[in-house]
Order: structure tokens, then C-alpha cells, then sequence
């Protein structure tokens, strides 16, 4: 032992320095990455053999499941776009412009990040993809505070996003952005599609008591079912905000209970959403008869990961979903069988709408024939395609919000398995659900930053 | 005079930090952390911490809600973007100044307590700071979704002089564009700045005063002198670093978020000051580099990166392999930041610049021969 320590070193010495080089073979490749700064436009792939995109998700926190799900879509996109797989719904988009063999003629390479749902770290994740890994385009996201924080460094960066799961109507309202684009539908939609069913399950006169997540979608989904419910005829007693992540909602739900309300509806999502509904049934809210009435709950906003969270509890609850993967299109089909052989399960609302997008990016690269930022945005813009899940498909030029059927659904009462937790109810066509796009303002931006 | 009573031993340091600090870009290019954000935000949280330093490593009160005065710099600088100029040089004075504001009065209550009294009122007053900007002072802060820039924002002084464009106008230094590597460069010649006032602070009889509270303030007390007023112009100037850094951070990218004052971004400037070594000039900043390094690059490793990393291998040791590290890099990358955080705790207490001087010393003695070792050693025990 003496013979060692004479010569200076030590088993701890030996031990640091094999964690020093342990440490070194992870940052060793990134020697290798080049600055890819071209004249014309921000990362522009030259005469490389691939493009790369970013795909920024929550892995952590409130929205960490939605997250991983789109992960898992982003990741089966860029394969069919490389034409490995099965395809998916390469094989039923109209129309279509891919090959099969990457976008035109180079290989689609990815890098991820992690959003944490917070704007800070998106956007700090955001710039790393576009500065040091040099993405082309980046998408993704469960938030939209986050997708309306990022969107707008995708502008200010002349990159584009295409965002993931976002819901608010500033997204493409208010706050929207030339180089930002969403295939999600939003609160107003959500609105304009469960007032007929409220109106038929409830009746007209209905007191209705609203729980807001305390932020940009939070606000606007509370503000469209406020203007449809009122329109029914409905009063509102009160509408109370409760903090993302607020974990325990019964301080928030005991005050329900005597304020006379005989509707409460949730603007919450994800684990706020399992956590709130799931304290307003133990609170007995549905038991109750209020008015006469029986007490109803309503989430405008439902996914089924939210379901298999709150499990029994969303029995018989309204509320409208983007996309459910018991829809029996031929787009739907080929999406959740490809997926359900990769992975062993089926695809939830957000895995979708990032895979959608991502697919739609690279078609519209393919028929712009270039991946120069303001001719591929005038070639998503006011393009109408088909087979994608949800019918027939506007991707409005004026406000980058795409137009197609609604899904109002209702938490199912007999499921067959842990999967189908959801019933469609109605199929609201996009003639019902589309509006002006001057009623939220905002303005796009030039196309050349 | 500015540098004529600084002994060689400290013009040497600023002027080998101001190389460093000016070549960043060079440095970090062999660990792939040469791009702007990330430079910016070794620049930025460097800032930070020397200023916790000057609280933390000189006086030993141990602040967990500096990032309070963080986000208070951010929303400063952003309204002052909104409100008046895109011109970053009004910004930073006015955040600097309204956290300044801030932490005296934040100071001078949590000043009548030290010890652990002390961190638990800054952190309640942070924590508080927090859920007021996420809730009650969202007209001002514009809650979770943050505070953004606008279109029809006033800005009093550009409408007045500057053509308006189409599209959000972007921060400038009189018509330089402070994203990317200005930005960058901007950020680094404050920091220089702020090292070299740190450094005359910590030469300074006032600095003196500072360490002798650390080392025992009763004592202190009894020869007669108050110290209270002495920690609470640290606590001050502490408080203004940070607004500096925050307003920084709304410089390179004008938004300004409540997660910015959590207690968990308190609770990483501690690390920091720890991880790189509380009471020195250069460790704070190391250990700034170092946290951001883990949070930037080791987040963006996922297995198939890995795989590729690790490609030379054989198959069944690139497996091996990727299942070993996949889980401490991507979304467990704090894991790998805690095991090396208590590494250097329980191996280097005095941080990463005790790493340093280890490394110093070791090549000193091995340079003058075995007996110079000896000696070294006798004289250690």
C-alpha cells in the first residue's frame, strides 16, 4: 500500500481520473459538430446529407406524460419520413408530397430537449437546437405559455415551430406568429363544439362555476365556454384562478359546494386536471342536487392520458378532444396500428397532432422543393389535405390555425380495457367550429427576419 | 488609480480572468458549449454569482432567495423595453437598480436574525416574490405565461426617434444587435466589470469588516463595532448583481417568467457558490459554467445520441453502456449534477478551486524533487 502512495497516486486519484474520462467520452463527440452557418437563411443544410429536427417536450413535470408520448410520435415520424416502418400515414395523406426517402433527398436526424412546461428553459432548450445542433425546424411542446414563449423566438430566429399541444386561442390568436404554426385546435373550437351538447344533456338554465389554470390558456379557455354557456342562457357565478401544479384543488372545490352552482367546469389539464376532478368526486359534487338539478362537471379539454389518470372518476363527463385513437378513418387506422406495433400501446391526442406536424413540415419542404423558411410557410399556408385523422383539413394562412373536426367526448361508462376510456359522442363538422380570424387580433409578421 | 494599490498577484488574476473571460468562446469550444445561449448564460450566472459570493463566501450569511432579486432585474429590464426603449443600457440601470431597492428592504428584515433565522426569511420573502408574480401581480407580470414584448407596446423614446419596423423590434446596444455573439460579448465585459468591482471589494477594508462577521460576529459586537449596516450594503450589493443578471438575461432575451424566482433557482446559485468554492474570487464562476453545462448539454443526450457516442464499441458494450449513462443524461441529468455535486463535497469541500490548488500544489512538488514534497507534507500535518 506504502509502494502506491510513494509514486503520488492512490486508488482515489485512479478513481477520479477514471470518472475525468468517463466524463470525457460523453462530451468527445460534440468535437465533432460543425457550425453550420450559411448566408442565405439559418441553418440551411447546403449540400449535407440530412437535416435535422428539434423536438422540444416537457420530460419533466406537470406535463411530463403528454410529453413522452409525443417523443415516442416524433420519433416513429422521422422514421416513415425516412421510409423506414410501415409508413403510417404517409400511406392514406392527400396529398402527398414525400418519398419515402427523407425530405428532398436527405435523411431526417433528430436531437431532443426538455421544456420543463416552463418558458424559461424552452426557450433556452430552443436555442440550443437552433445554435449548436443547427435544426432546420423544432416542434413540440404540451403548454401554451410555453408554445406562445417559443413561437416567438422561432420568429425572432427565422426557424420553424411547429407547435405541439397547445390550446389557447392566443397561440394563433393574439400572439401568433409567421413562423409558428398548430394543427392542435383550440379553446374557442372547444367552445363552439360542446355548447350544443351542454345544451342538449343540461338544459338552458344552468348555474355554472369555472376553475381556471392561471395562465395564458388557462384564461381563454375560461373566457370561449363562459361566451358559449352564457349564450345558452347559462349564468356564471363565479370563476376562480388556481395555480399550475397546485397539487391539492379542495380549497378551491369546498367553496363550490355552497355557492349555489349546479355545473362545475374544469379548465384544468393534465395532472391538474386528474388531481382536481378526481377531489371534486371524493368531495361528493356528484352526488349532489343542486337547484333541482343533478350536479354536472364538465372538462372542456380531455385527452386520454388525463383519463387513465383520473380513472373512474371521469365517468359520464363531457368535454372535447382533439383526436381519439378509436376513430375508424383510414388515417386514424394506419397511425395507431403503427404505433401500436412500435410501442404496444395506442397514441394519445398529443402524440398525434406532433406526429401530424412533423409530417406536415416535411411535405410542405417537399412541394416548396426547398427548405428556405418563407417559401415553406407559403406552402403550409392554406393548404387542405386529407387522411390525417379528423377529415378534411384547412391550414388557415391567416392565422396558422388548422380547421377540422371536433371530437366532443364523454368520459365512457362501460370501458373494455385501460385504453378505451373515451367515447366519441359527436363528430362536430369544421363548418361549425370555424370563425373569423380577426375577432383575436394579433398579427402574424414578415415573412423574411 | 484604479488597478495602483492592487498587488501583482491580483492584476495578474483580473488580467488572466479578462483573457479567459474574452476567449470563452475558444474554451469552451472543445466540450461543444461554444454557441451564443450558452456562453451568454455562463456570462450571465456568473454574475450571479459572485454577487451571492459577496453575501455568502464573505459574510457567511447564507441567502436561499437570491433569485428574488433575479427575476425582479428581469421584470424591470422588460418593462423598461416595453415602456421606453429597446436601448439595453436604460434597462439594465433601471434593473439594477429597482432589485437594489428591493433587496434593501428585504435586507434590512432578514438582517435581524442570522444563522438559519436568516435563510428562512429570505426564502419565505422569495417564495413570496414567486407567488406574487404568479398570481396576484399578473397585471404586472402577466403570470405563468411571462412577460413578453408586443407590438403595440409604448415605447415612449423609439417611436420617437426610431423608424418602427415590421415585426417585434429586438434589443440593441445604439443599433447593435444584442442577441448572439454581441450579446454574448456584452454580457462578458459586465461580467469582467463585476469580477474586478468584486475583486476590490474582497481587497477592501470593507471587505475586511465582511470576513470578520464571518469569522465571529459577537466579538465584533462587543469592540463596539455595528456590523448590521455592513451586512445589509452587502446584502445590497449582492441583491444588484443579481438585478444585473437578470436583467441580462432579458437583454439576451426579452421575457421575463416567475420560474425565474422559484426557490429552486435560489437554491441552484447555492450550488454553485458551493460546488466552485464559497469565498473565492474565480470558483462562484466555475461553478456557474459548470451547472449550466449539465443543465444545457448533458438534457440533450438521449439514448440514440448515446449510441452513436459510444459507436466505435462493440455492440453489446455500446448496450452496456448506453444502459449504464441513459439514465443520469436527457431527463436525469440532475442525477449526474447531484452524484458530482456530492463528490465534490465530500472529496473537495473547498470546491472545485480546492481541486485546483491540489493540482498546483501536487505539480509544485513533484517540480522541486522528492524532498520538496516532504517538506510540504510535514508542514501540512
Amino acid at each position: 500500500m506504502t509502494k502506491i502512495n510513494d509514486r503520488g497516486v492512490s486508488r482515489r486519484s485512479i478513481l477520479k481520473a477514471g470518472t475525468a474520462l468517463g466524463a470525457g467520452a460523453v462530451i468527445a463527440p460534440t468535437f465533432f459538430v460543425r457550425n453550420a452557418w450559411a448566408e442565405e437563411f439559418r441553418n440551411n443544410p447546403g449540400n449535407a446529407s440530412s437535416v435535422k429536427f428539434g423536438f422540444n417536450v416537457p420530460q419533466t413535470g406537470a406535463y411530463a406524460d403528454e410529453g413522452a408520448d409525443e417523443l415516442r410520435a416524433y420519433e416513429l415520424a422521422v422514421k416513415h419520413i425516412n421510409g423506414e416502418g410501415d409508413g403510417g400515414m404517409l400511406n392514406t395523406m392527400q396529398p402527398l408530397s414525400l418519398k419515402g426517402d427523407g425530405v428532398l433527398g436527405k435523411k431526417v436526424e433528430y436531437v431532443t430537449g426538455d421544456t420543463q412546461t416552463k418558458s424559461d428553459a424552452a426557450r433556452a432548450s430552443a436555442k440550443r437546437m437552433i445554435e449548436k445542433d443547427g435544426v432546420i425546424m423544432f416542434s413540440g411542446g404540451s403548454s401554451s405559455g410555453v408554445a406562445v414563449a417559443v413561437q416567438s423566438l422561432a420568429q425572432e430566429m427565422g426557424v420553424v415551430f411547429m407547435c405541439g399541444l397547445t390550446h389557447s386561442n392566443d397561440t394563433t390568436g393574439k400572439d401568433k406568429r409567421r413562423y409558428g404554426f398548430r394543427h392542435f385546435f383550440n379553446a374557442y373550437m372547444s367552445g363552439a363544439a360542446l355548447g350544443p351538447v351542454l345544451k342538449e344533456t343540461m338544459g338552458t338554465e344552468r348555474r355554472a362555476y369555472h376553475l381556471t389554470a392561471d395562465y395564458t390558456w388557462g384564461w381563454t379557455q375560461e373566457e370561449s365556454i363562459k361566451n358559449t354557456t352564457e349564450a345558452l342562457g347559462w349564468q356564471t357565478v363565479n370563476a376562480v384562478r388556481t395555480p399550475l401544479g397546485a397539487g391539492d384543488f379542495s380549497q378551491y372545490i369546498t367553496p363550490v359546494l355552497n355557492s349555489g352552482a349546479d355545473v362545475l367546469v374544469l379548465n384544468h389539464y393534465g395532472k391538474d386536471m386528474i388531481n382536481s376532478l378526481t377531489q371534486a368526486v371524493q368531495f361528493g359534487l356528484r352526488d349532489k342536487q343542486v337547484n333541482g338539478k343533478d350536479f354536472q362537471i364538465v372538462v372542456p379539454l380531455y385527452s386520454r392520458l388525463m383519463a387513465q389518470g383520473a380513472g373512474a372518476n371521469i365517468k359520464g363527463i363531457y368535454g372535447t378532444t382533439n383526436w381519439n385513437w378509436s376513430l375508424q378513418d383510414a388515417g386514424s387506422q394506419a397511425f395507431v396500428k403503427s404505433f401500436g406495433q412500435e410501442y404496444g400501446f395506442p397514441p394519445s391526442q398529443a402524440a398525434h397532432t406532433c406526429y401530424v406536424q412533423a409530417l406536415l413540415y416535411a411535405d410542405a419542404c417537399a412541394r416548396a422543393g426547398t427548405f428556405y423558411p418563407p417559401e415553406v410557410i407559403k406552402a403550409l399556408e392554406d393548404f387542405e389535405f386529407d387522411g390525417m385523422g379528423n377529415g378534411p383539413t384547412l391550414y388557415r394562412g391567416a392565422d396558422h390555425q388548422c380547421f377540422k373536426d371536433v371530437l366532443v367526448v364523454r368520459g365512457n361508462e362501460n370501458a373494455t380495457s385501460q385504453f378505451d376510456l373515451l367515447e366519441v359522442v359527436k363528430e362536430v363538422p369544421a363548418s361549425q367550429v370555424t370563425y373569423d380570424p380577426s375577432i383575436f387580433g394579433g398579427e402574424l409578421g414578415p415573412y423574411k427576419v | 488609480m484604479m488597478f495602483g494599490d492592487l498587488t501583482r498577484n491580483d492584476k495578474l488574476l483580473f488580467l488572466g480572468f479578462t483573457i479567459a473571460a474574452l476567449a470563452m468562446p475558444l474554451l469552451a469550444w472543445p466540450v461543444g458549449a461554444n454557441y451564443p445561449d450558452l456562453l451568454q448564460k455562463f456570462a450571465i450566472y456568473g454574475i450571479f454569482a459572485i454577487g451571492f459570493n459577496i453575501l455568502f463566501g464573505l459574510t457567511g450569511y447564507l441567502s436561499f432567495g437570491h433569485a428574488a432579486f433575479l427575476g425582479v432585474g428581469s421584470y424591470a429590464a422588460v418593462w423598461m423595453f416595453k415602456g421606453v426603449t429597446m436601448n439595453v443600457i436604460p434597462a439594465v440601470i433601471f434593473g439594477v437598480m429597482v432589485s437594489g431597492l428591493f433587496a434593501a428592504l428585504i435586507g434590512f428584515v432578514s438582517l435581524r436574525r442570522s444563522g438559519i433565522y436568516f435563510s428562512i426569511l429570505t426564502l419565505a420573502f422569495a417564495q413570496m416574490s414567486y407567488n406574487l408574480a404568479y398570481s396576484v401581480l399578473t397585471p404586472i407580470t402577466n403570470g405563468e405565461t411571462g412577460l413578453q414584448l408586443r407590438q403595440d407596446d409604448a415605447r415612449i423614446l423609439d417611436r420617437m426617434f426610431v423608424e418602427q419596423t415590421e415585426g417585434l423590434p429586438s434589443t440593441n446596444l445604439f443599433g447593435l444587435e444584442m442577441s448572439g455573439y454581441p450579446g454574448f460579448y456584452f454580457c462578458c465585459v459586465l461580467l469582467i466589470v463585476a469580477f474586478f468591482i468584486a475583486l476590490r471589494i474582497q481587497r477592501s477594508p470593507f471587505g475586511m469588516m465582511l470576513r470578520a462577521i464571518k469569522t465571529n460576529q459577537v466579538r465584533m459586537n462587543y469592540t463596539g463595532f455595528n456590523t448590521r449596516p455592513y451586512a445589509l450594503t452587502a446584502f445590497i450589493i449582492s441583491g444588484m448583481y443579481a438585478g444585473l443578471a437578470g436583467s441580462l438575461l432579458a437583454v439576451t432575451d426579452p421575457l421575463a417568467g416567475a420560474e425565474r424566482m422559484q426557490w429552486t433557482a435560489s437554491g441552484e446559485v447555492v450550488l454553485m457558490t458551493i460546488l466552485g468554492g464559497a469565498g473565492t474570487l474565480v470558483g462562484p464562476i466555475l461553478g456557474a459554467g459548470l451547472i449550466k453545462y449539465f443543465e444545457n448539454i448533458f438534457s440533450s443526450y438521449n439514448d440514440s445520441l448515446l449510441a452513436e457516442s459510444f459507436s466505435f464499441l462493440p455492440d453489446f458494450l455500446n448496450d452496456a453502456l448506453v444502459f449504464v449513462i441513459g439514465p443520469f443524461v436527457g431527463e436525469g441529468w440532475s442525477l449526474l449534477l447531484g452524484i458530482v455535486f456530492m463528490a465534490i463535497v465530500i472529496f473537495l469541500p473547498g470546491g472545485l478551486m480546492e481541486g485546483l490548488a491540489r493540482i498546483h500544489g501536487w505539480y509544485r512538488g513533484r517540480g522541486q524533487g522528492d524532498a520538496g514534497r516532504n517538506v510540504a507534507k510535514q508542514a501540512a500535518e
